[in-house]
């Protein structure tokens, strides 16, 4: 037998009532403009994120672990992960700066030059890549020390 | 049962991440308790600082209704007051962007678990964590590209902003109060256990994987990454705000880098001459007159009639919305009340309504309140760092108060009219 669907915590309901009280007497001033296209930003930004962004990171990041072990170097896995994660960020947040979506604007508005950013993010960029690259050889050089230094035991 | 099939995301063995579990997801949403809390604070305060119930041209949201409940005269004091409320609201906001992400990324099983609803509480929950969540975005999306100046986002964006708050809070504080408790027992669990979490048999629904793939690193690693993502936004960000040699370390911010110019009229610029859609003839010598009205008529001044009025100066910054500000400058000119004296107003000065040549910008005219306008440190400033100030800056004349965002220092000022708004 099917049984009726239950009602949860009143109390829950309650708060979540009161919530969307508040919620709508500010959603119908925020929809009072063009409500189709507030909508869809408030909507999309949740489906964007949800089943895009974080999947394709998700798979890029599951792509590099499993490449990384199929060479038998997963524990590099990091090195790659955190330069590329920290670059992505800055792109994420940046974006418009960067790829020169915001140039007219910004230039005409701030009298600052727009060209700067993707060169910058360039280099930062290629500093964390390279940070991340020297850390790594670092760590094999000292690993190889620490296995010659335990060589003449083994004699 | 279909449910379990772990090729489908409603399944938990389909989510292989061993670091997923209710430790890092609740340190997560302490960290942006706290800080959310505090941006939707600051925002409340930036709001305040418009004065919008003072005149309608300082408001951008007419039907805010209750929402401006808390609306209060904007002081003058301490001076560089805007300047930190609103340096830490942008800056702040771009610091949390990582822990927003890691802590949605944490959670997101829970988007895809079935049923889709076990009561009509949950199916109310899973609404508004829809709110929540696109709240959230909306809110960081639309202040992350106001501040870099590209108005895609459908609308203005202060009500967007402002309303877009209010209906994301309003599903945070709900989500704040049904998740807290859990929050914190998760937390104290972990303090009495003092051991990797990661060791613990799996519990349903608390977001640990059922078949996790081995760890490439330890949760509290994990933490420190999105520590440091924050710390890398933070430090090539603050600068903006904090000015000096730091904005050089501002090194992705609008206005990080380098100054526009050299010289005394070299700090940052909001709004240059050309976009405000300024003509030269204007602001010359003799086209240029200061129309000052109030409670005795009309005085008309030329700026050599205006330079042999007393003059005073103040150090004081530009701070924007938009989160940046500049260090203080030392600005010159004829104190407002002084102004207000001239015509009719000695010693009782009254709001005053600034008008400014710029053709464009929705803030071309403004509303001072009688405080603003009594603070002798507020200027119709002629002179900045003893220059005249340049056309960016608002040759031949432009205001600046204590502590006001920098939108109400209305440059390329024409009229100035005293008396009850």
């Amino acid at each position: 037998m099917r049984s009726r669907p239950a009602l949860g915590s009143p109390l829950q309901i309650l708060l979540l009532a009161c919530s969307f009280a508040l919620a709508g007497y500010a959603g119908v001033r925020l929809f009072a403009g063009d409500w189709r296209a507030v909508a869809l930003w408030l909507v999309g930004a949740a489906l964007l994120h949800d089943l895009v962004l974080l999947p394709l990171y998700a798979v890029a990041d599951r792509a590099v672990v499993r490449a990384l072990g199929a060479a038998g170097r997963r524990e590099r896995t990091l090195y790659v992960r955190v330069p590329a994660a920290l670059s992505g960020l800055l792109l994420l947040v940046w974006f418009p700066l960067i790829t020169g979506m915001a140039d007219r604007p910004y230039r005409s508005a701030t009298g600052l030059s727009a060209d700067g950013f993707l060169a910058r993010w360039l280099l930062i960029s290629a500093v964390l890549f390279a940070g991340s690259a020297l850390l790594l050889a670092l760590r094999g050089l000292r690993l190889r020390r620490a296995t010659k230094r335990r060589r003449p035991v083994v004699h | 049962m279909r449910d379990d099939d772990p090729r489908l995301p409603s399944s938990p063995g389909f989510w292989r991440s061993p670091l997923r579990g209710p430790w890092f997801t609740s340190v997560l949403g302490i960290v942006l308790l706290v800080g959310i809390t505090l941006l939707f604070v600051t925002g409340l305060v930036s709001y305040a600082a418009y004065n919008p119930d003072l005149a309608r041209v300082n408001d951008q949201t007419p039907d805010k209704g209750i929402l401006g409940f808390y609306l209060f005269a904007w002081p003058t004091n301490p001076y560089w007051l805007y300047r930190v409320t609103q340096g830490l609201h942008v800056t702040l906001g771009i610091t949390l962007i990582p822990v927003l992400l890691a802590k949605l990324w944490s959670v997101v099983p829970r988007l895809f678990a079935l049923p889709p609803a076990r009561s009509l509480a949950h199916a109310l929950e899973r609404i508004s964590l829809l709110l929540l969540v696109g709240g959230g975005l909306f809110e960081f999306t639309t202040g992350v590209l106001n501040v870099q100046l590209d108005y895609v986002f459908p609308g203005s964006f202060y009500p967007l902003h402002f309303y877009g708050a209010w209906v994301f809070f309003a599903a945070f504080l709900a989500h704040a109060a049904l998740k807290l408790p859990t929050a914190v027992r998760s937390l104290r669990r972990r303090r009495e256990e003092r051991g990797e979490p990661v060791s613990r048999a799996p519990e349903p629904g608390e977001l640990v994987s059922p078949r996790p793939l081995p760890p490439t690193v330890s949760r509290r690693g994990a933490l420190w990454f999105v520590g440091g993502a924050s710390l890398l936004l933070l430090v090539t960000t603050a600068g903006q705000s904090i000015g000096g040699v730091l904005r050089r370390t501002a090194l992705l911010a609008p206005h990080g880098g380098a100054d526009p110019g050299g010289g005394p009229n070299g700090f940052q610029i909001n709004k240059t001459a050309a976009y405000a859609g300024i003509d030269a003839t204007e602001t010359g010598e003799e086209a240029w007159r200061l129309v000052v009205t109030g409670r005795t008529g009309t005085v008309r001044l030329s700026r050599a009639e205006l330079l042999r009025l007393p003059l005073h100066s103040s150090a004081l910054p530009i701070a924007c919305v938009e989160g940046w500000s500049t260090e203080d400058q030392w600005w010159r000119g004829v104190r407002l009340r002084d102004l207000a004296a001239l015509v009719g107003y000695d010693g009782d000065p009254p709001d005053l309504f600034v008008e400014s040549l710029q053709r464009r910008g929705a803030f071309r005219r403004a509303a001072l309140r009688a405080n603003q306008v009594a603070d002798p440190r507020s200027l119709l400033a002629l002179y900045v760092n003893g220059e005249a100030l340049s056309p960016d800056h608002g040759r031949p004349a432009r205001i600046i108060v204590p502590a006001a965002p920098g939108v109400l220092n209305t440059k390329w000022v024409a009229r100035l009219t005293f008396g009850e708004l």
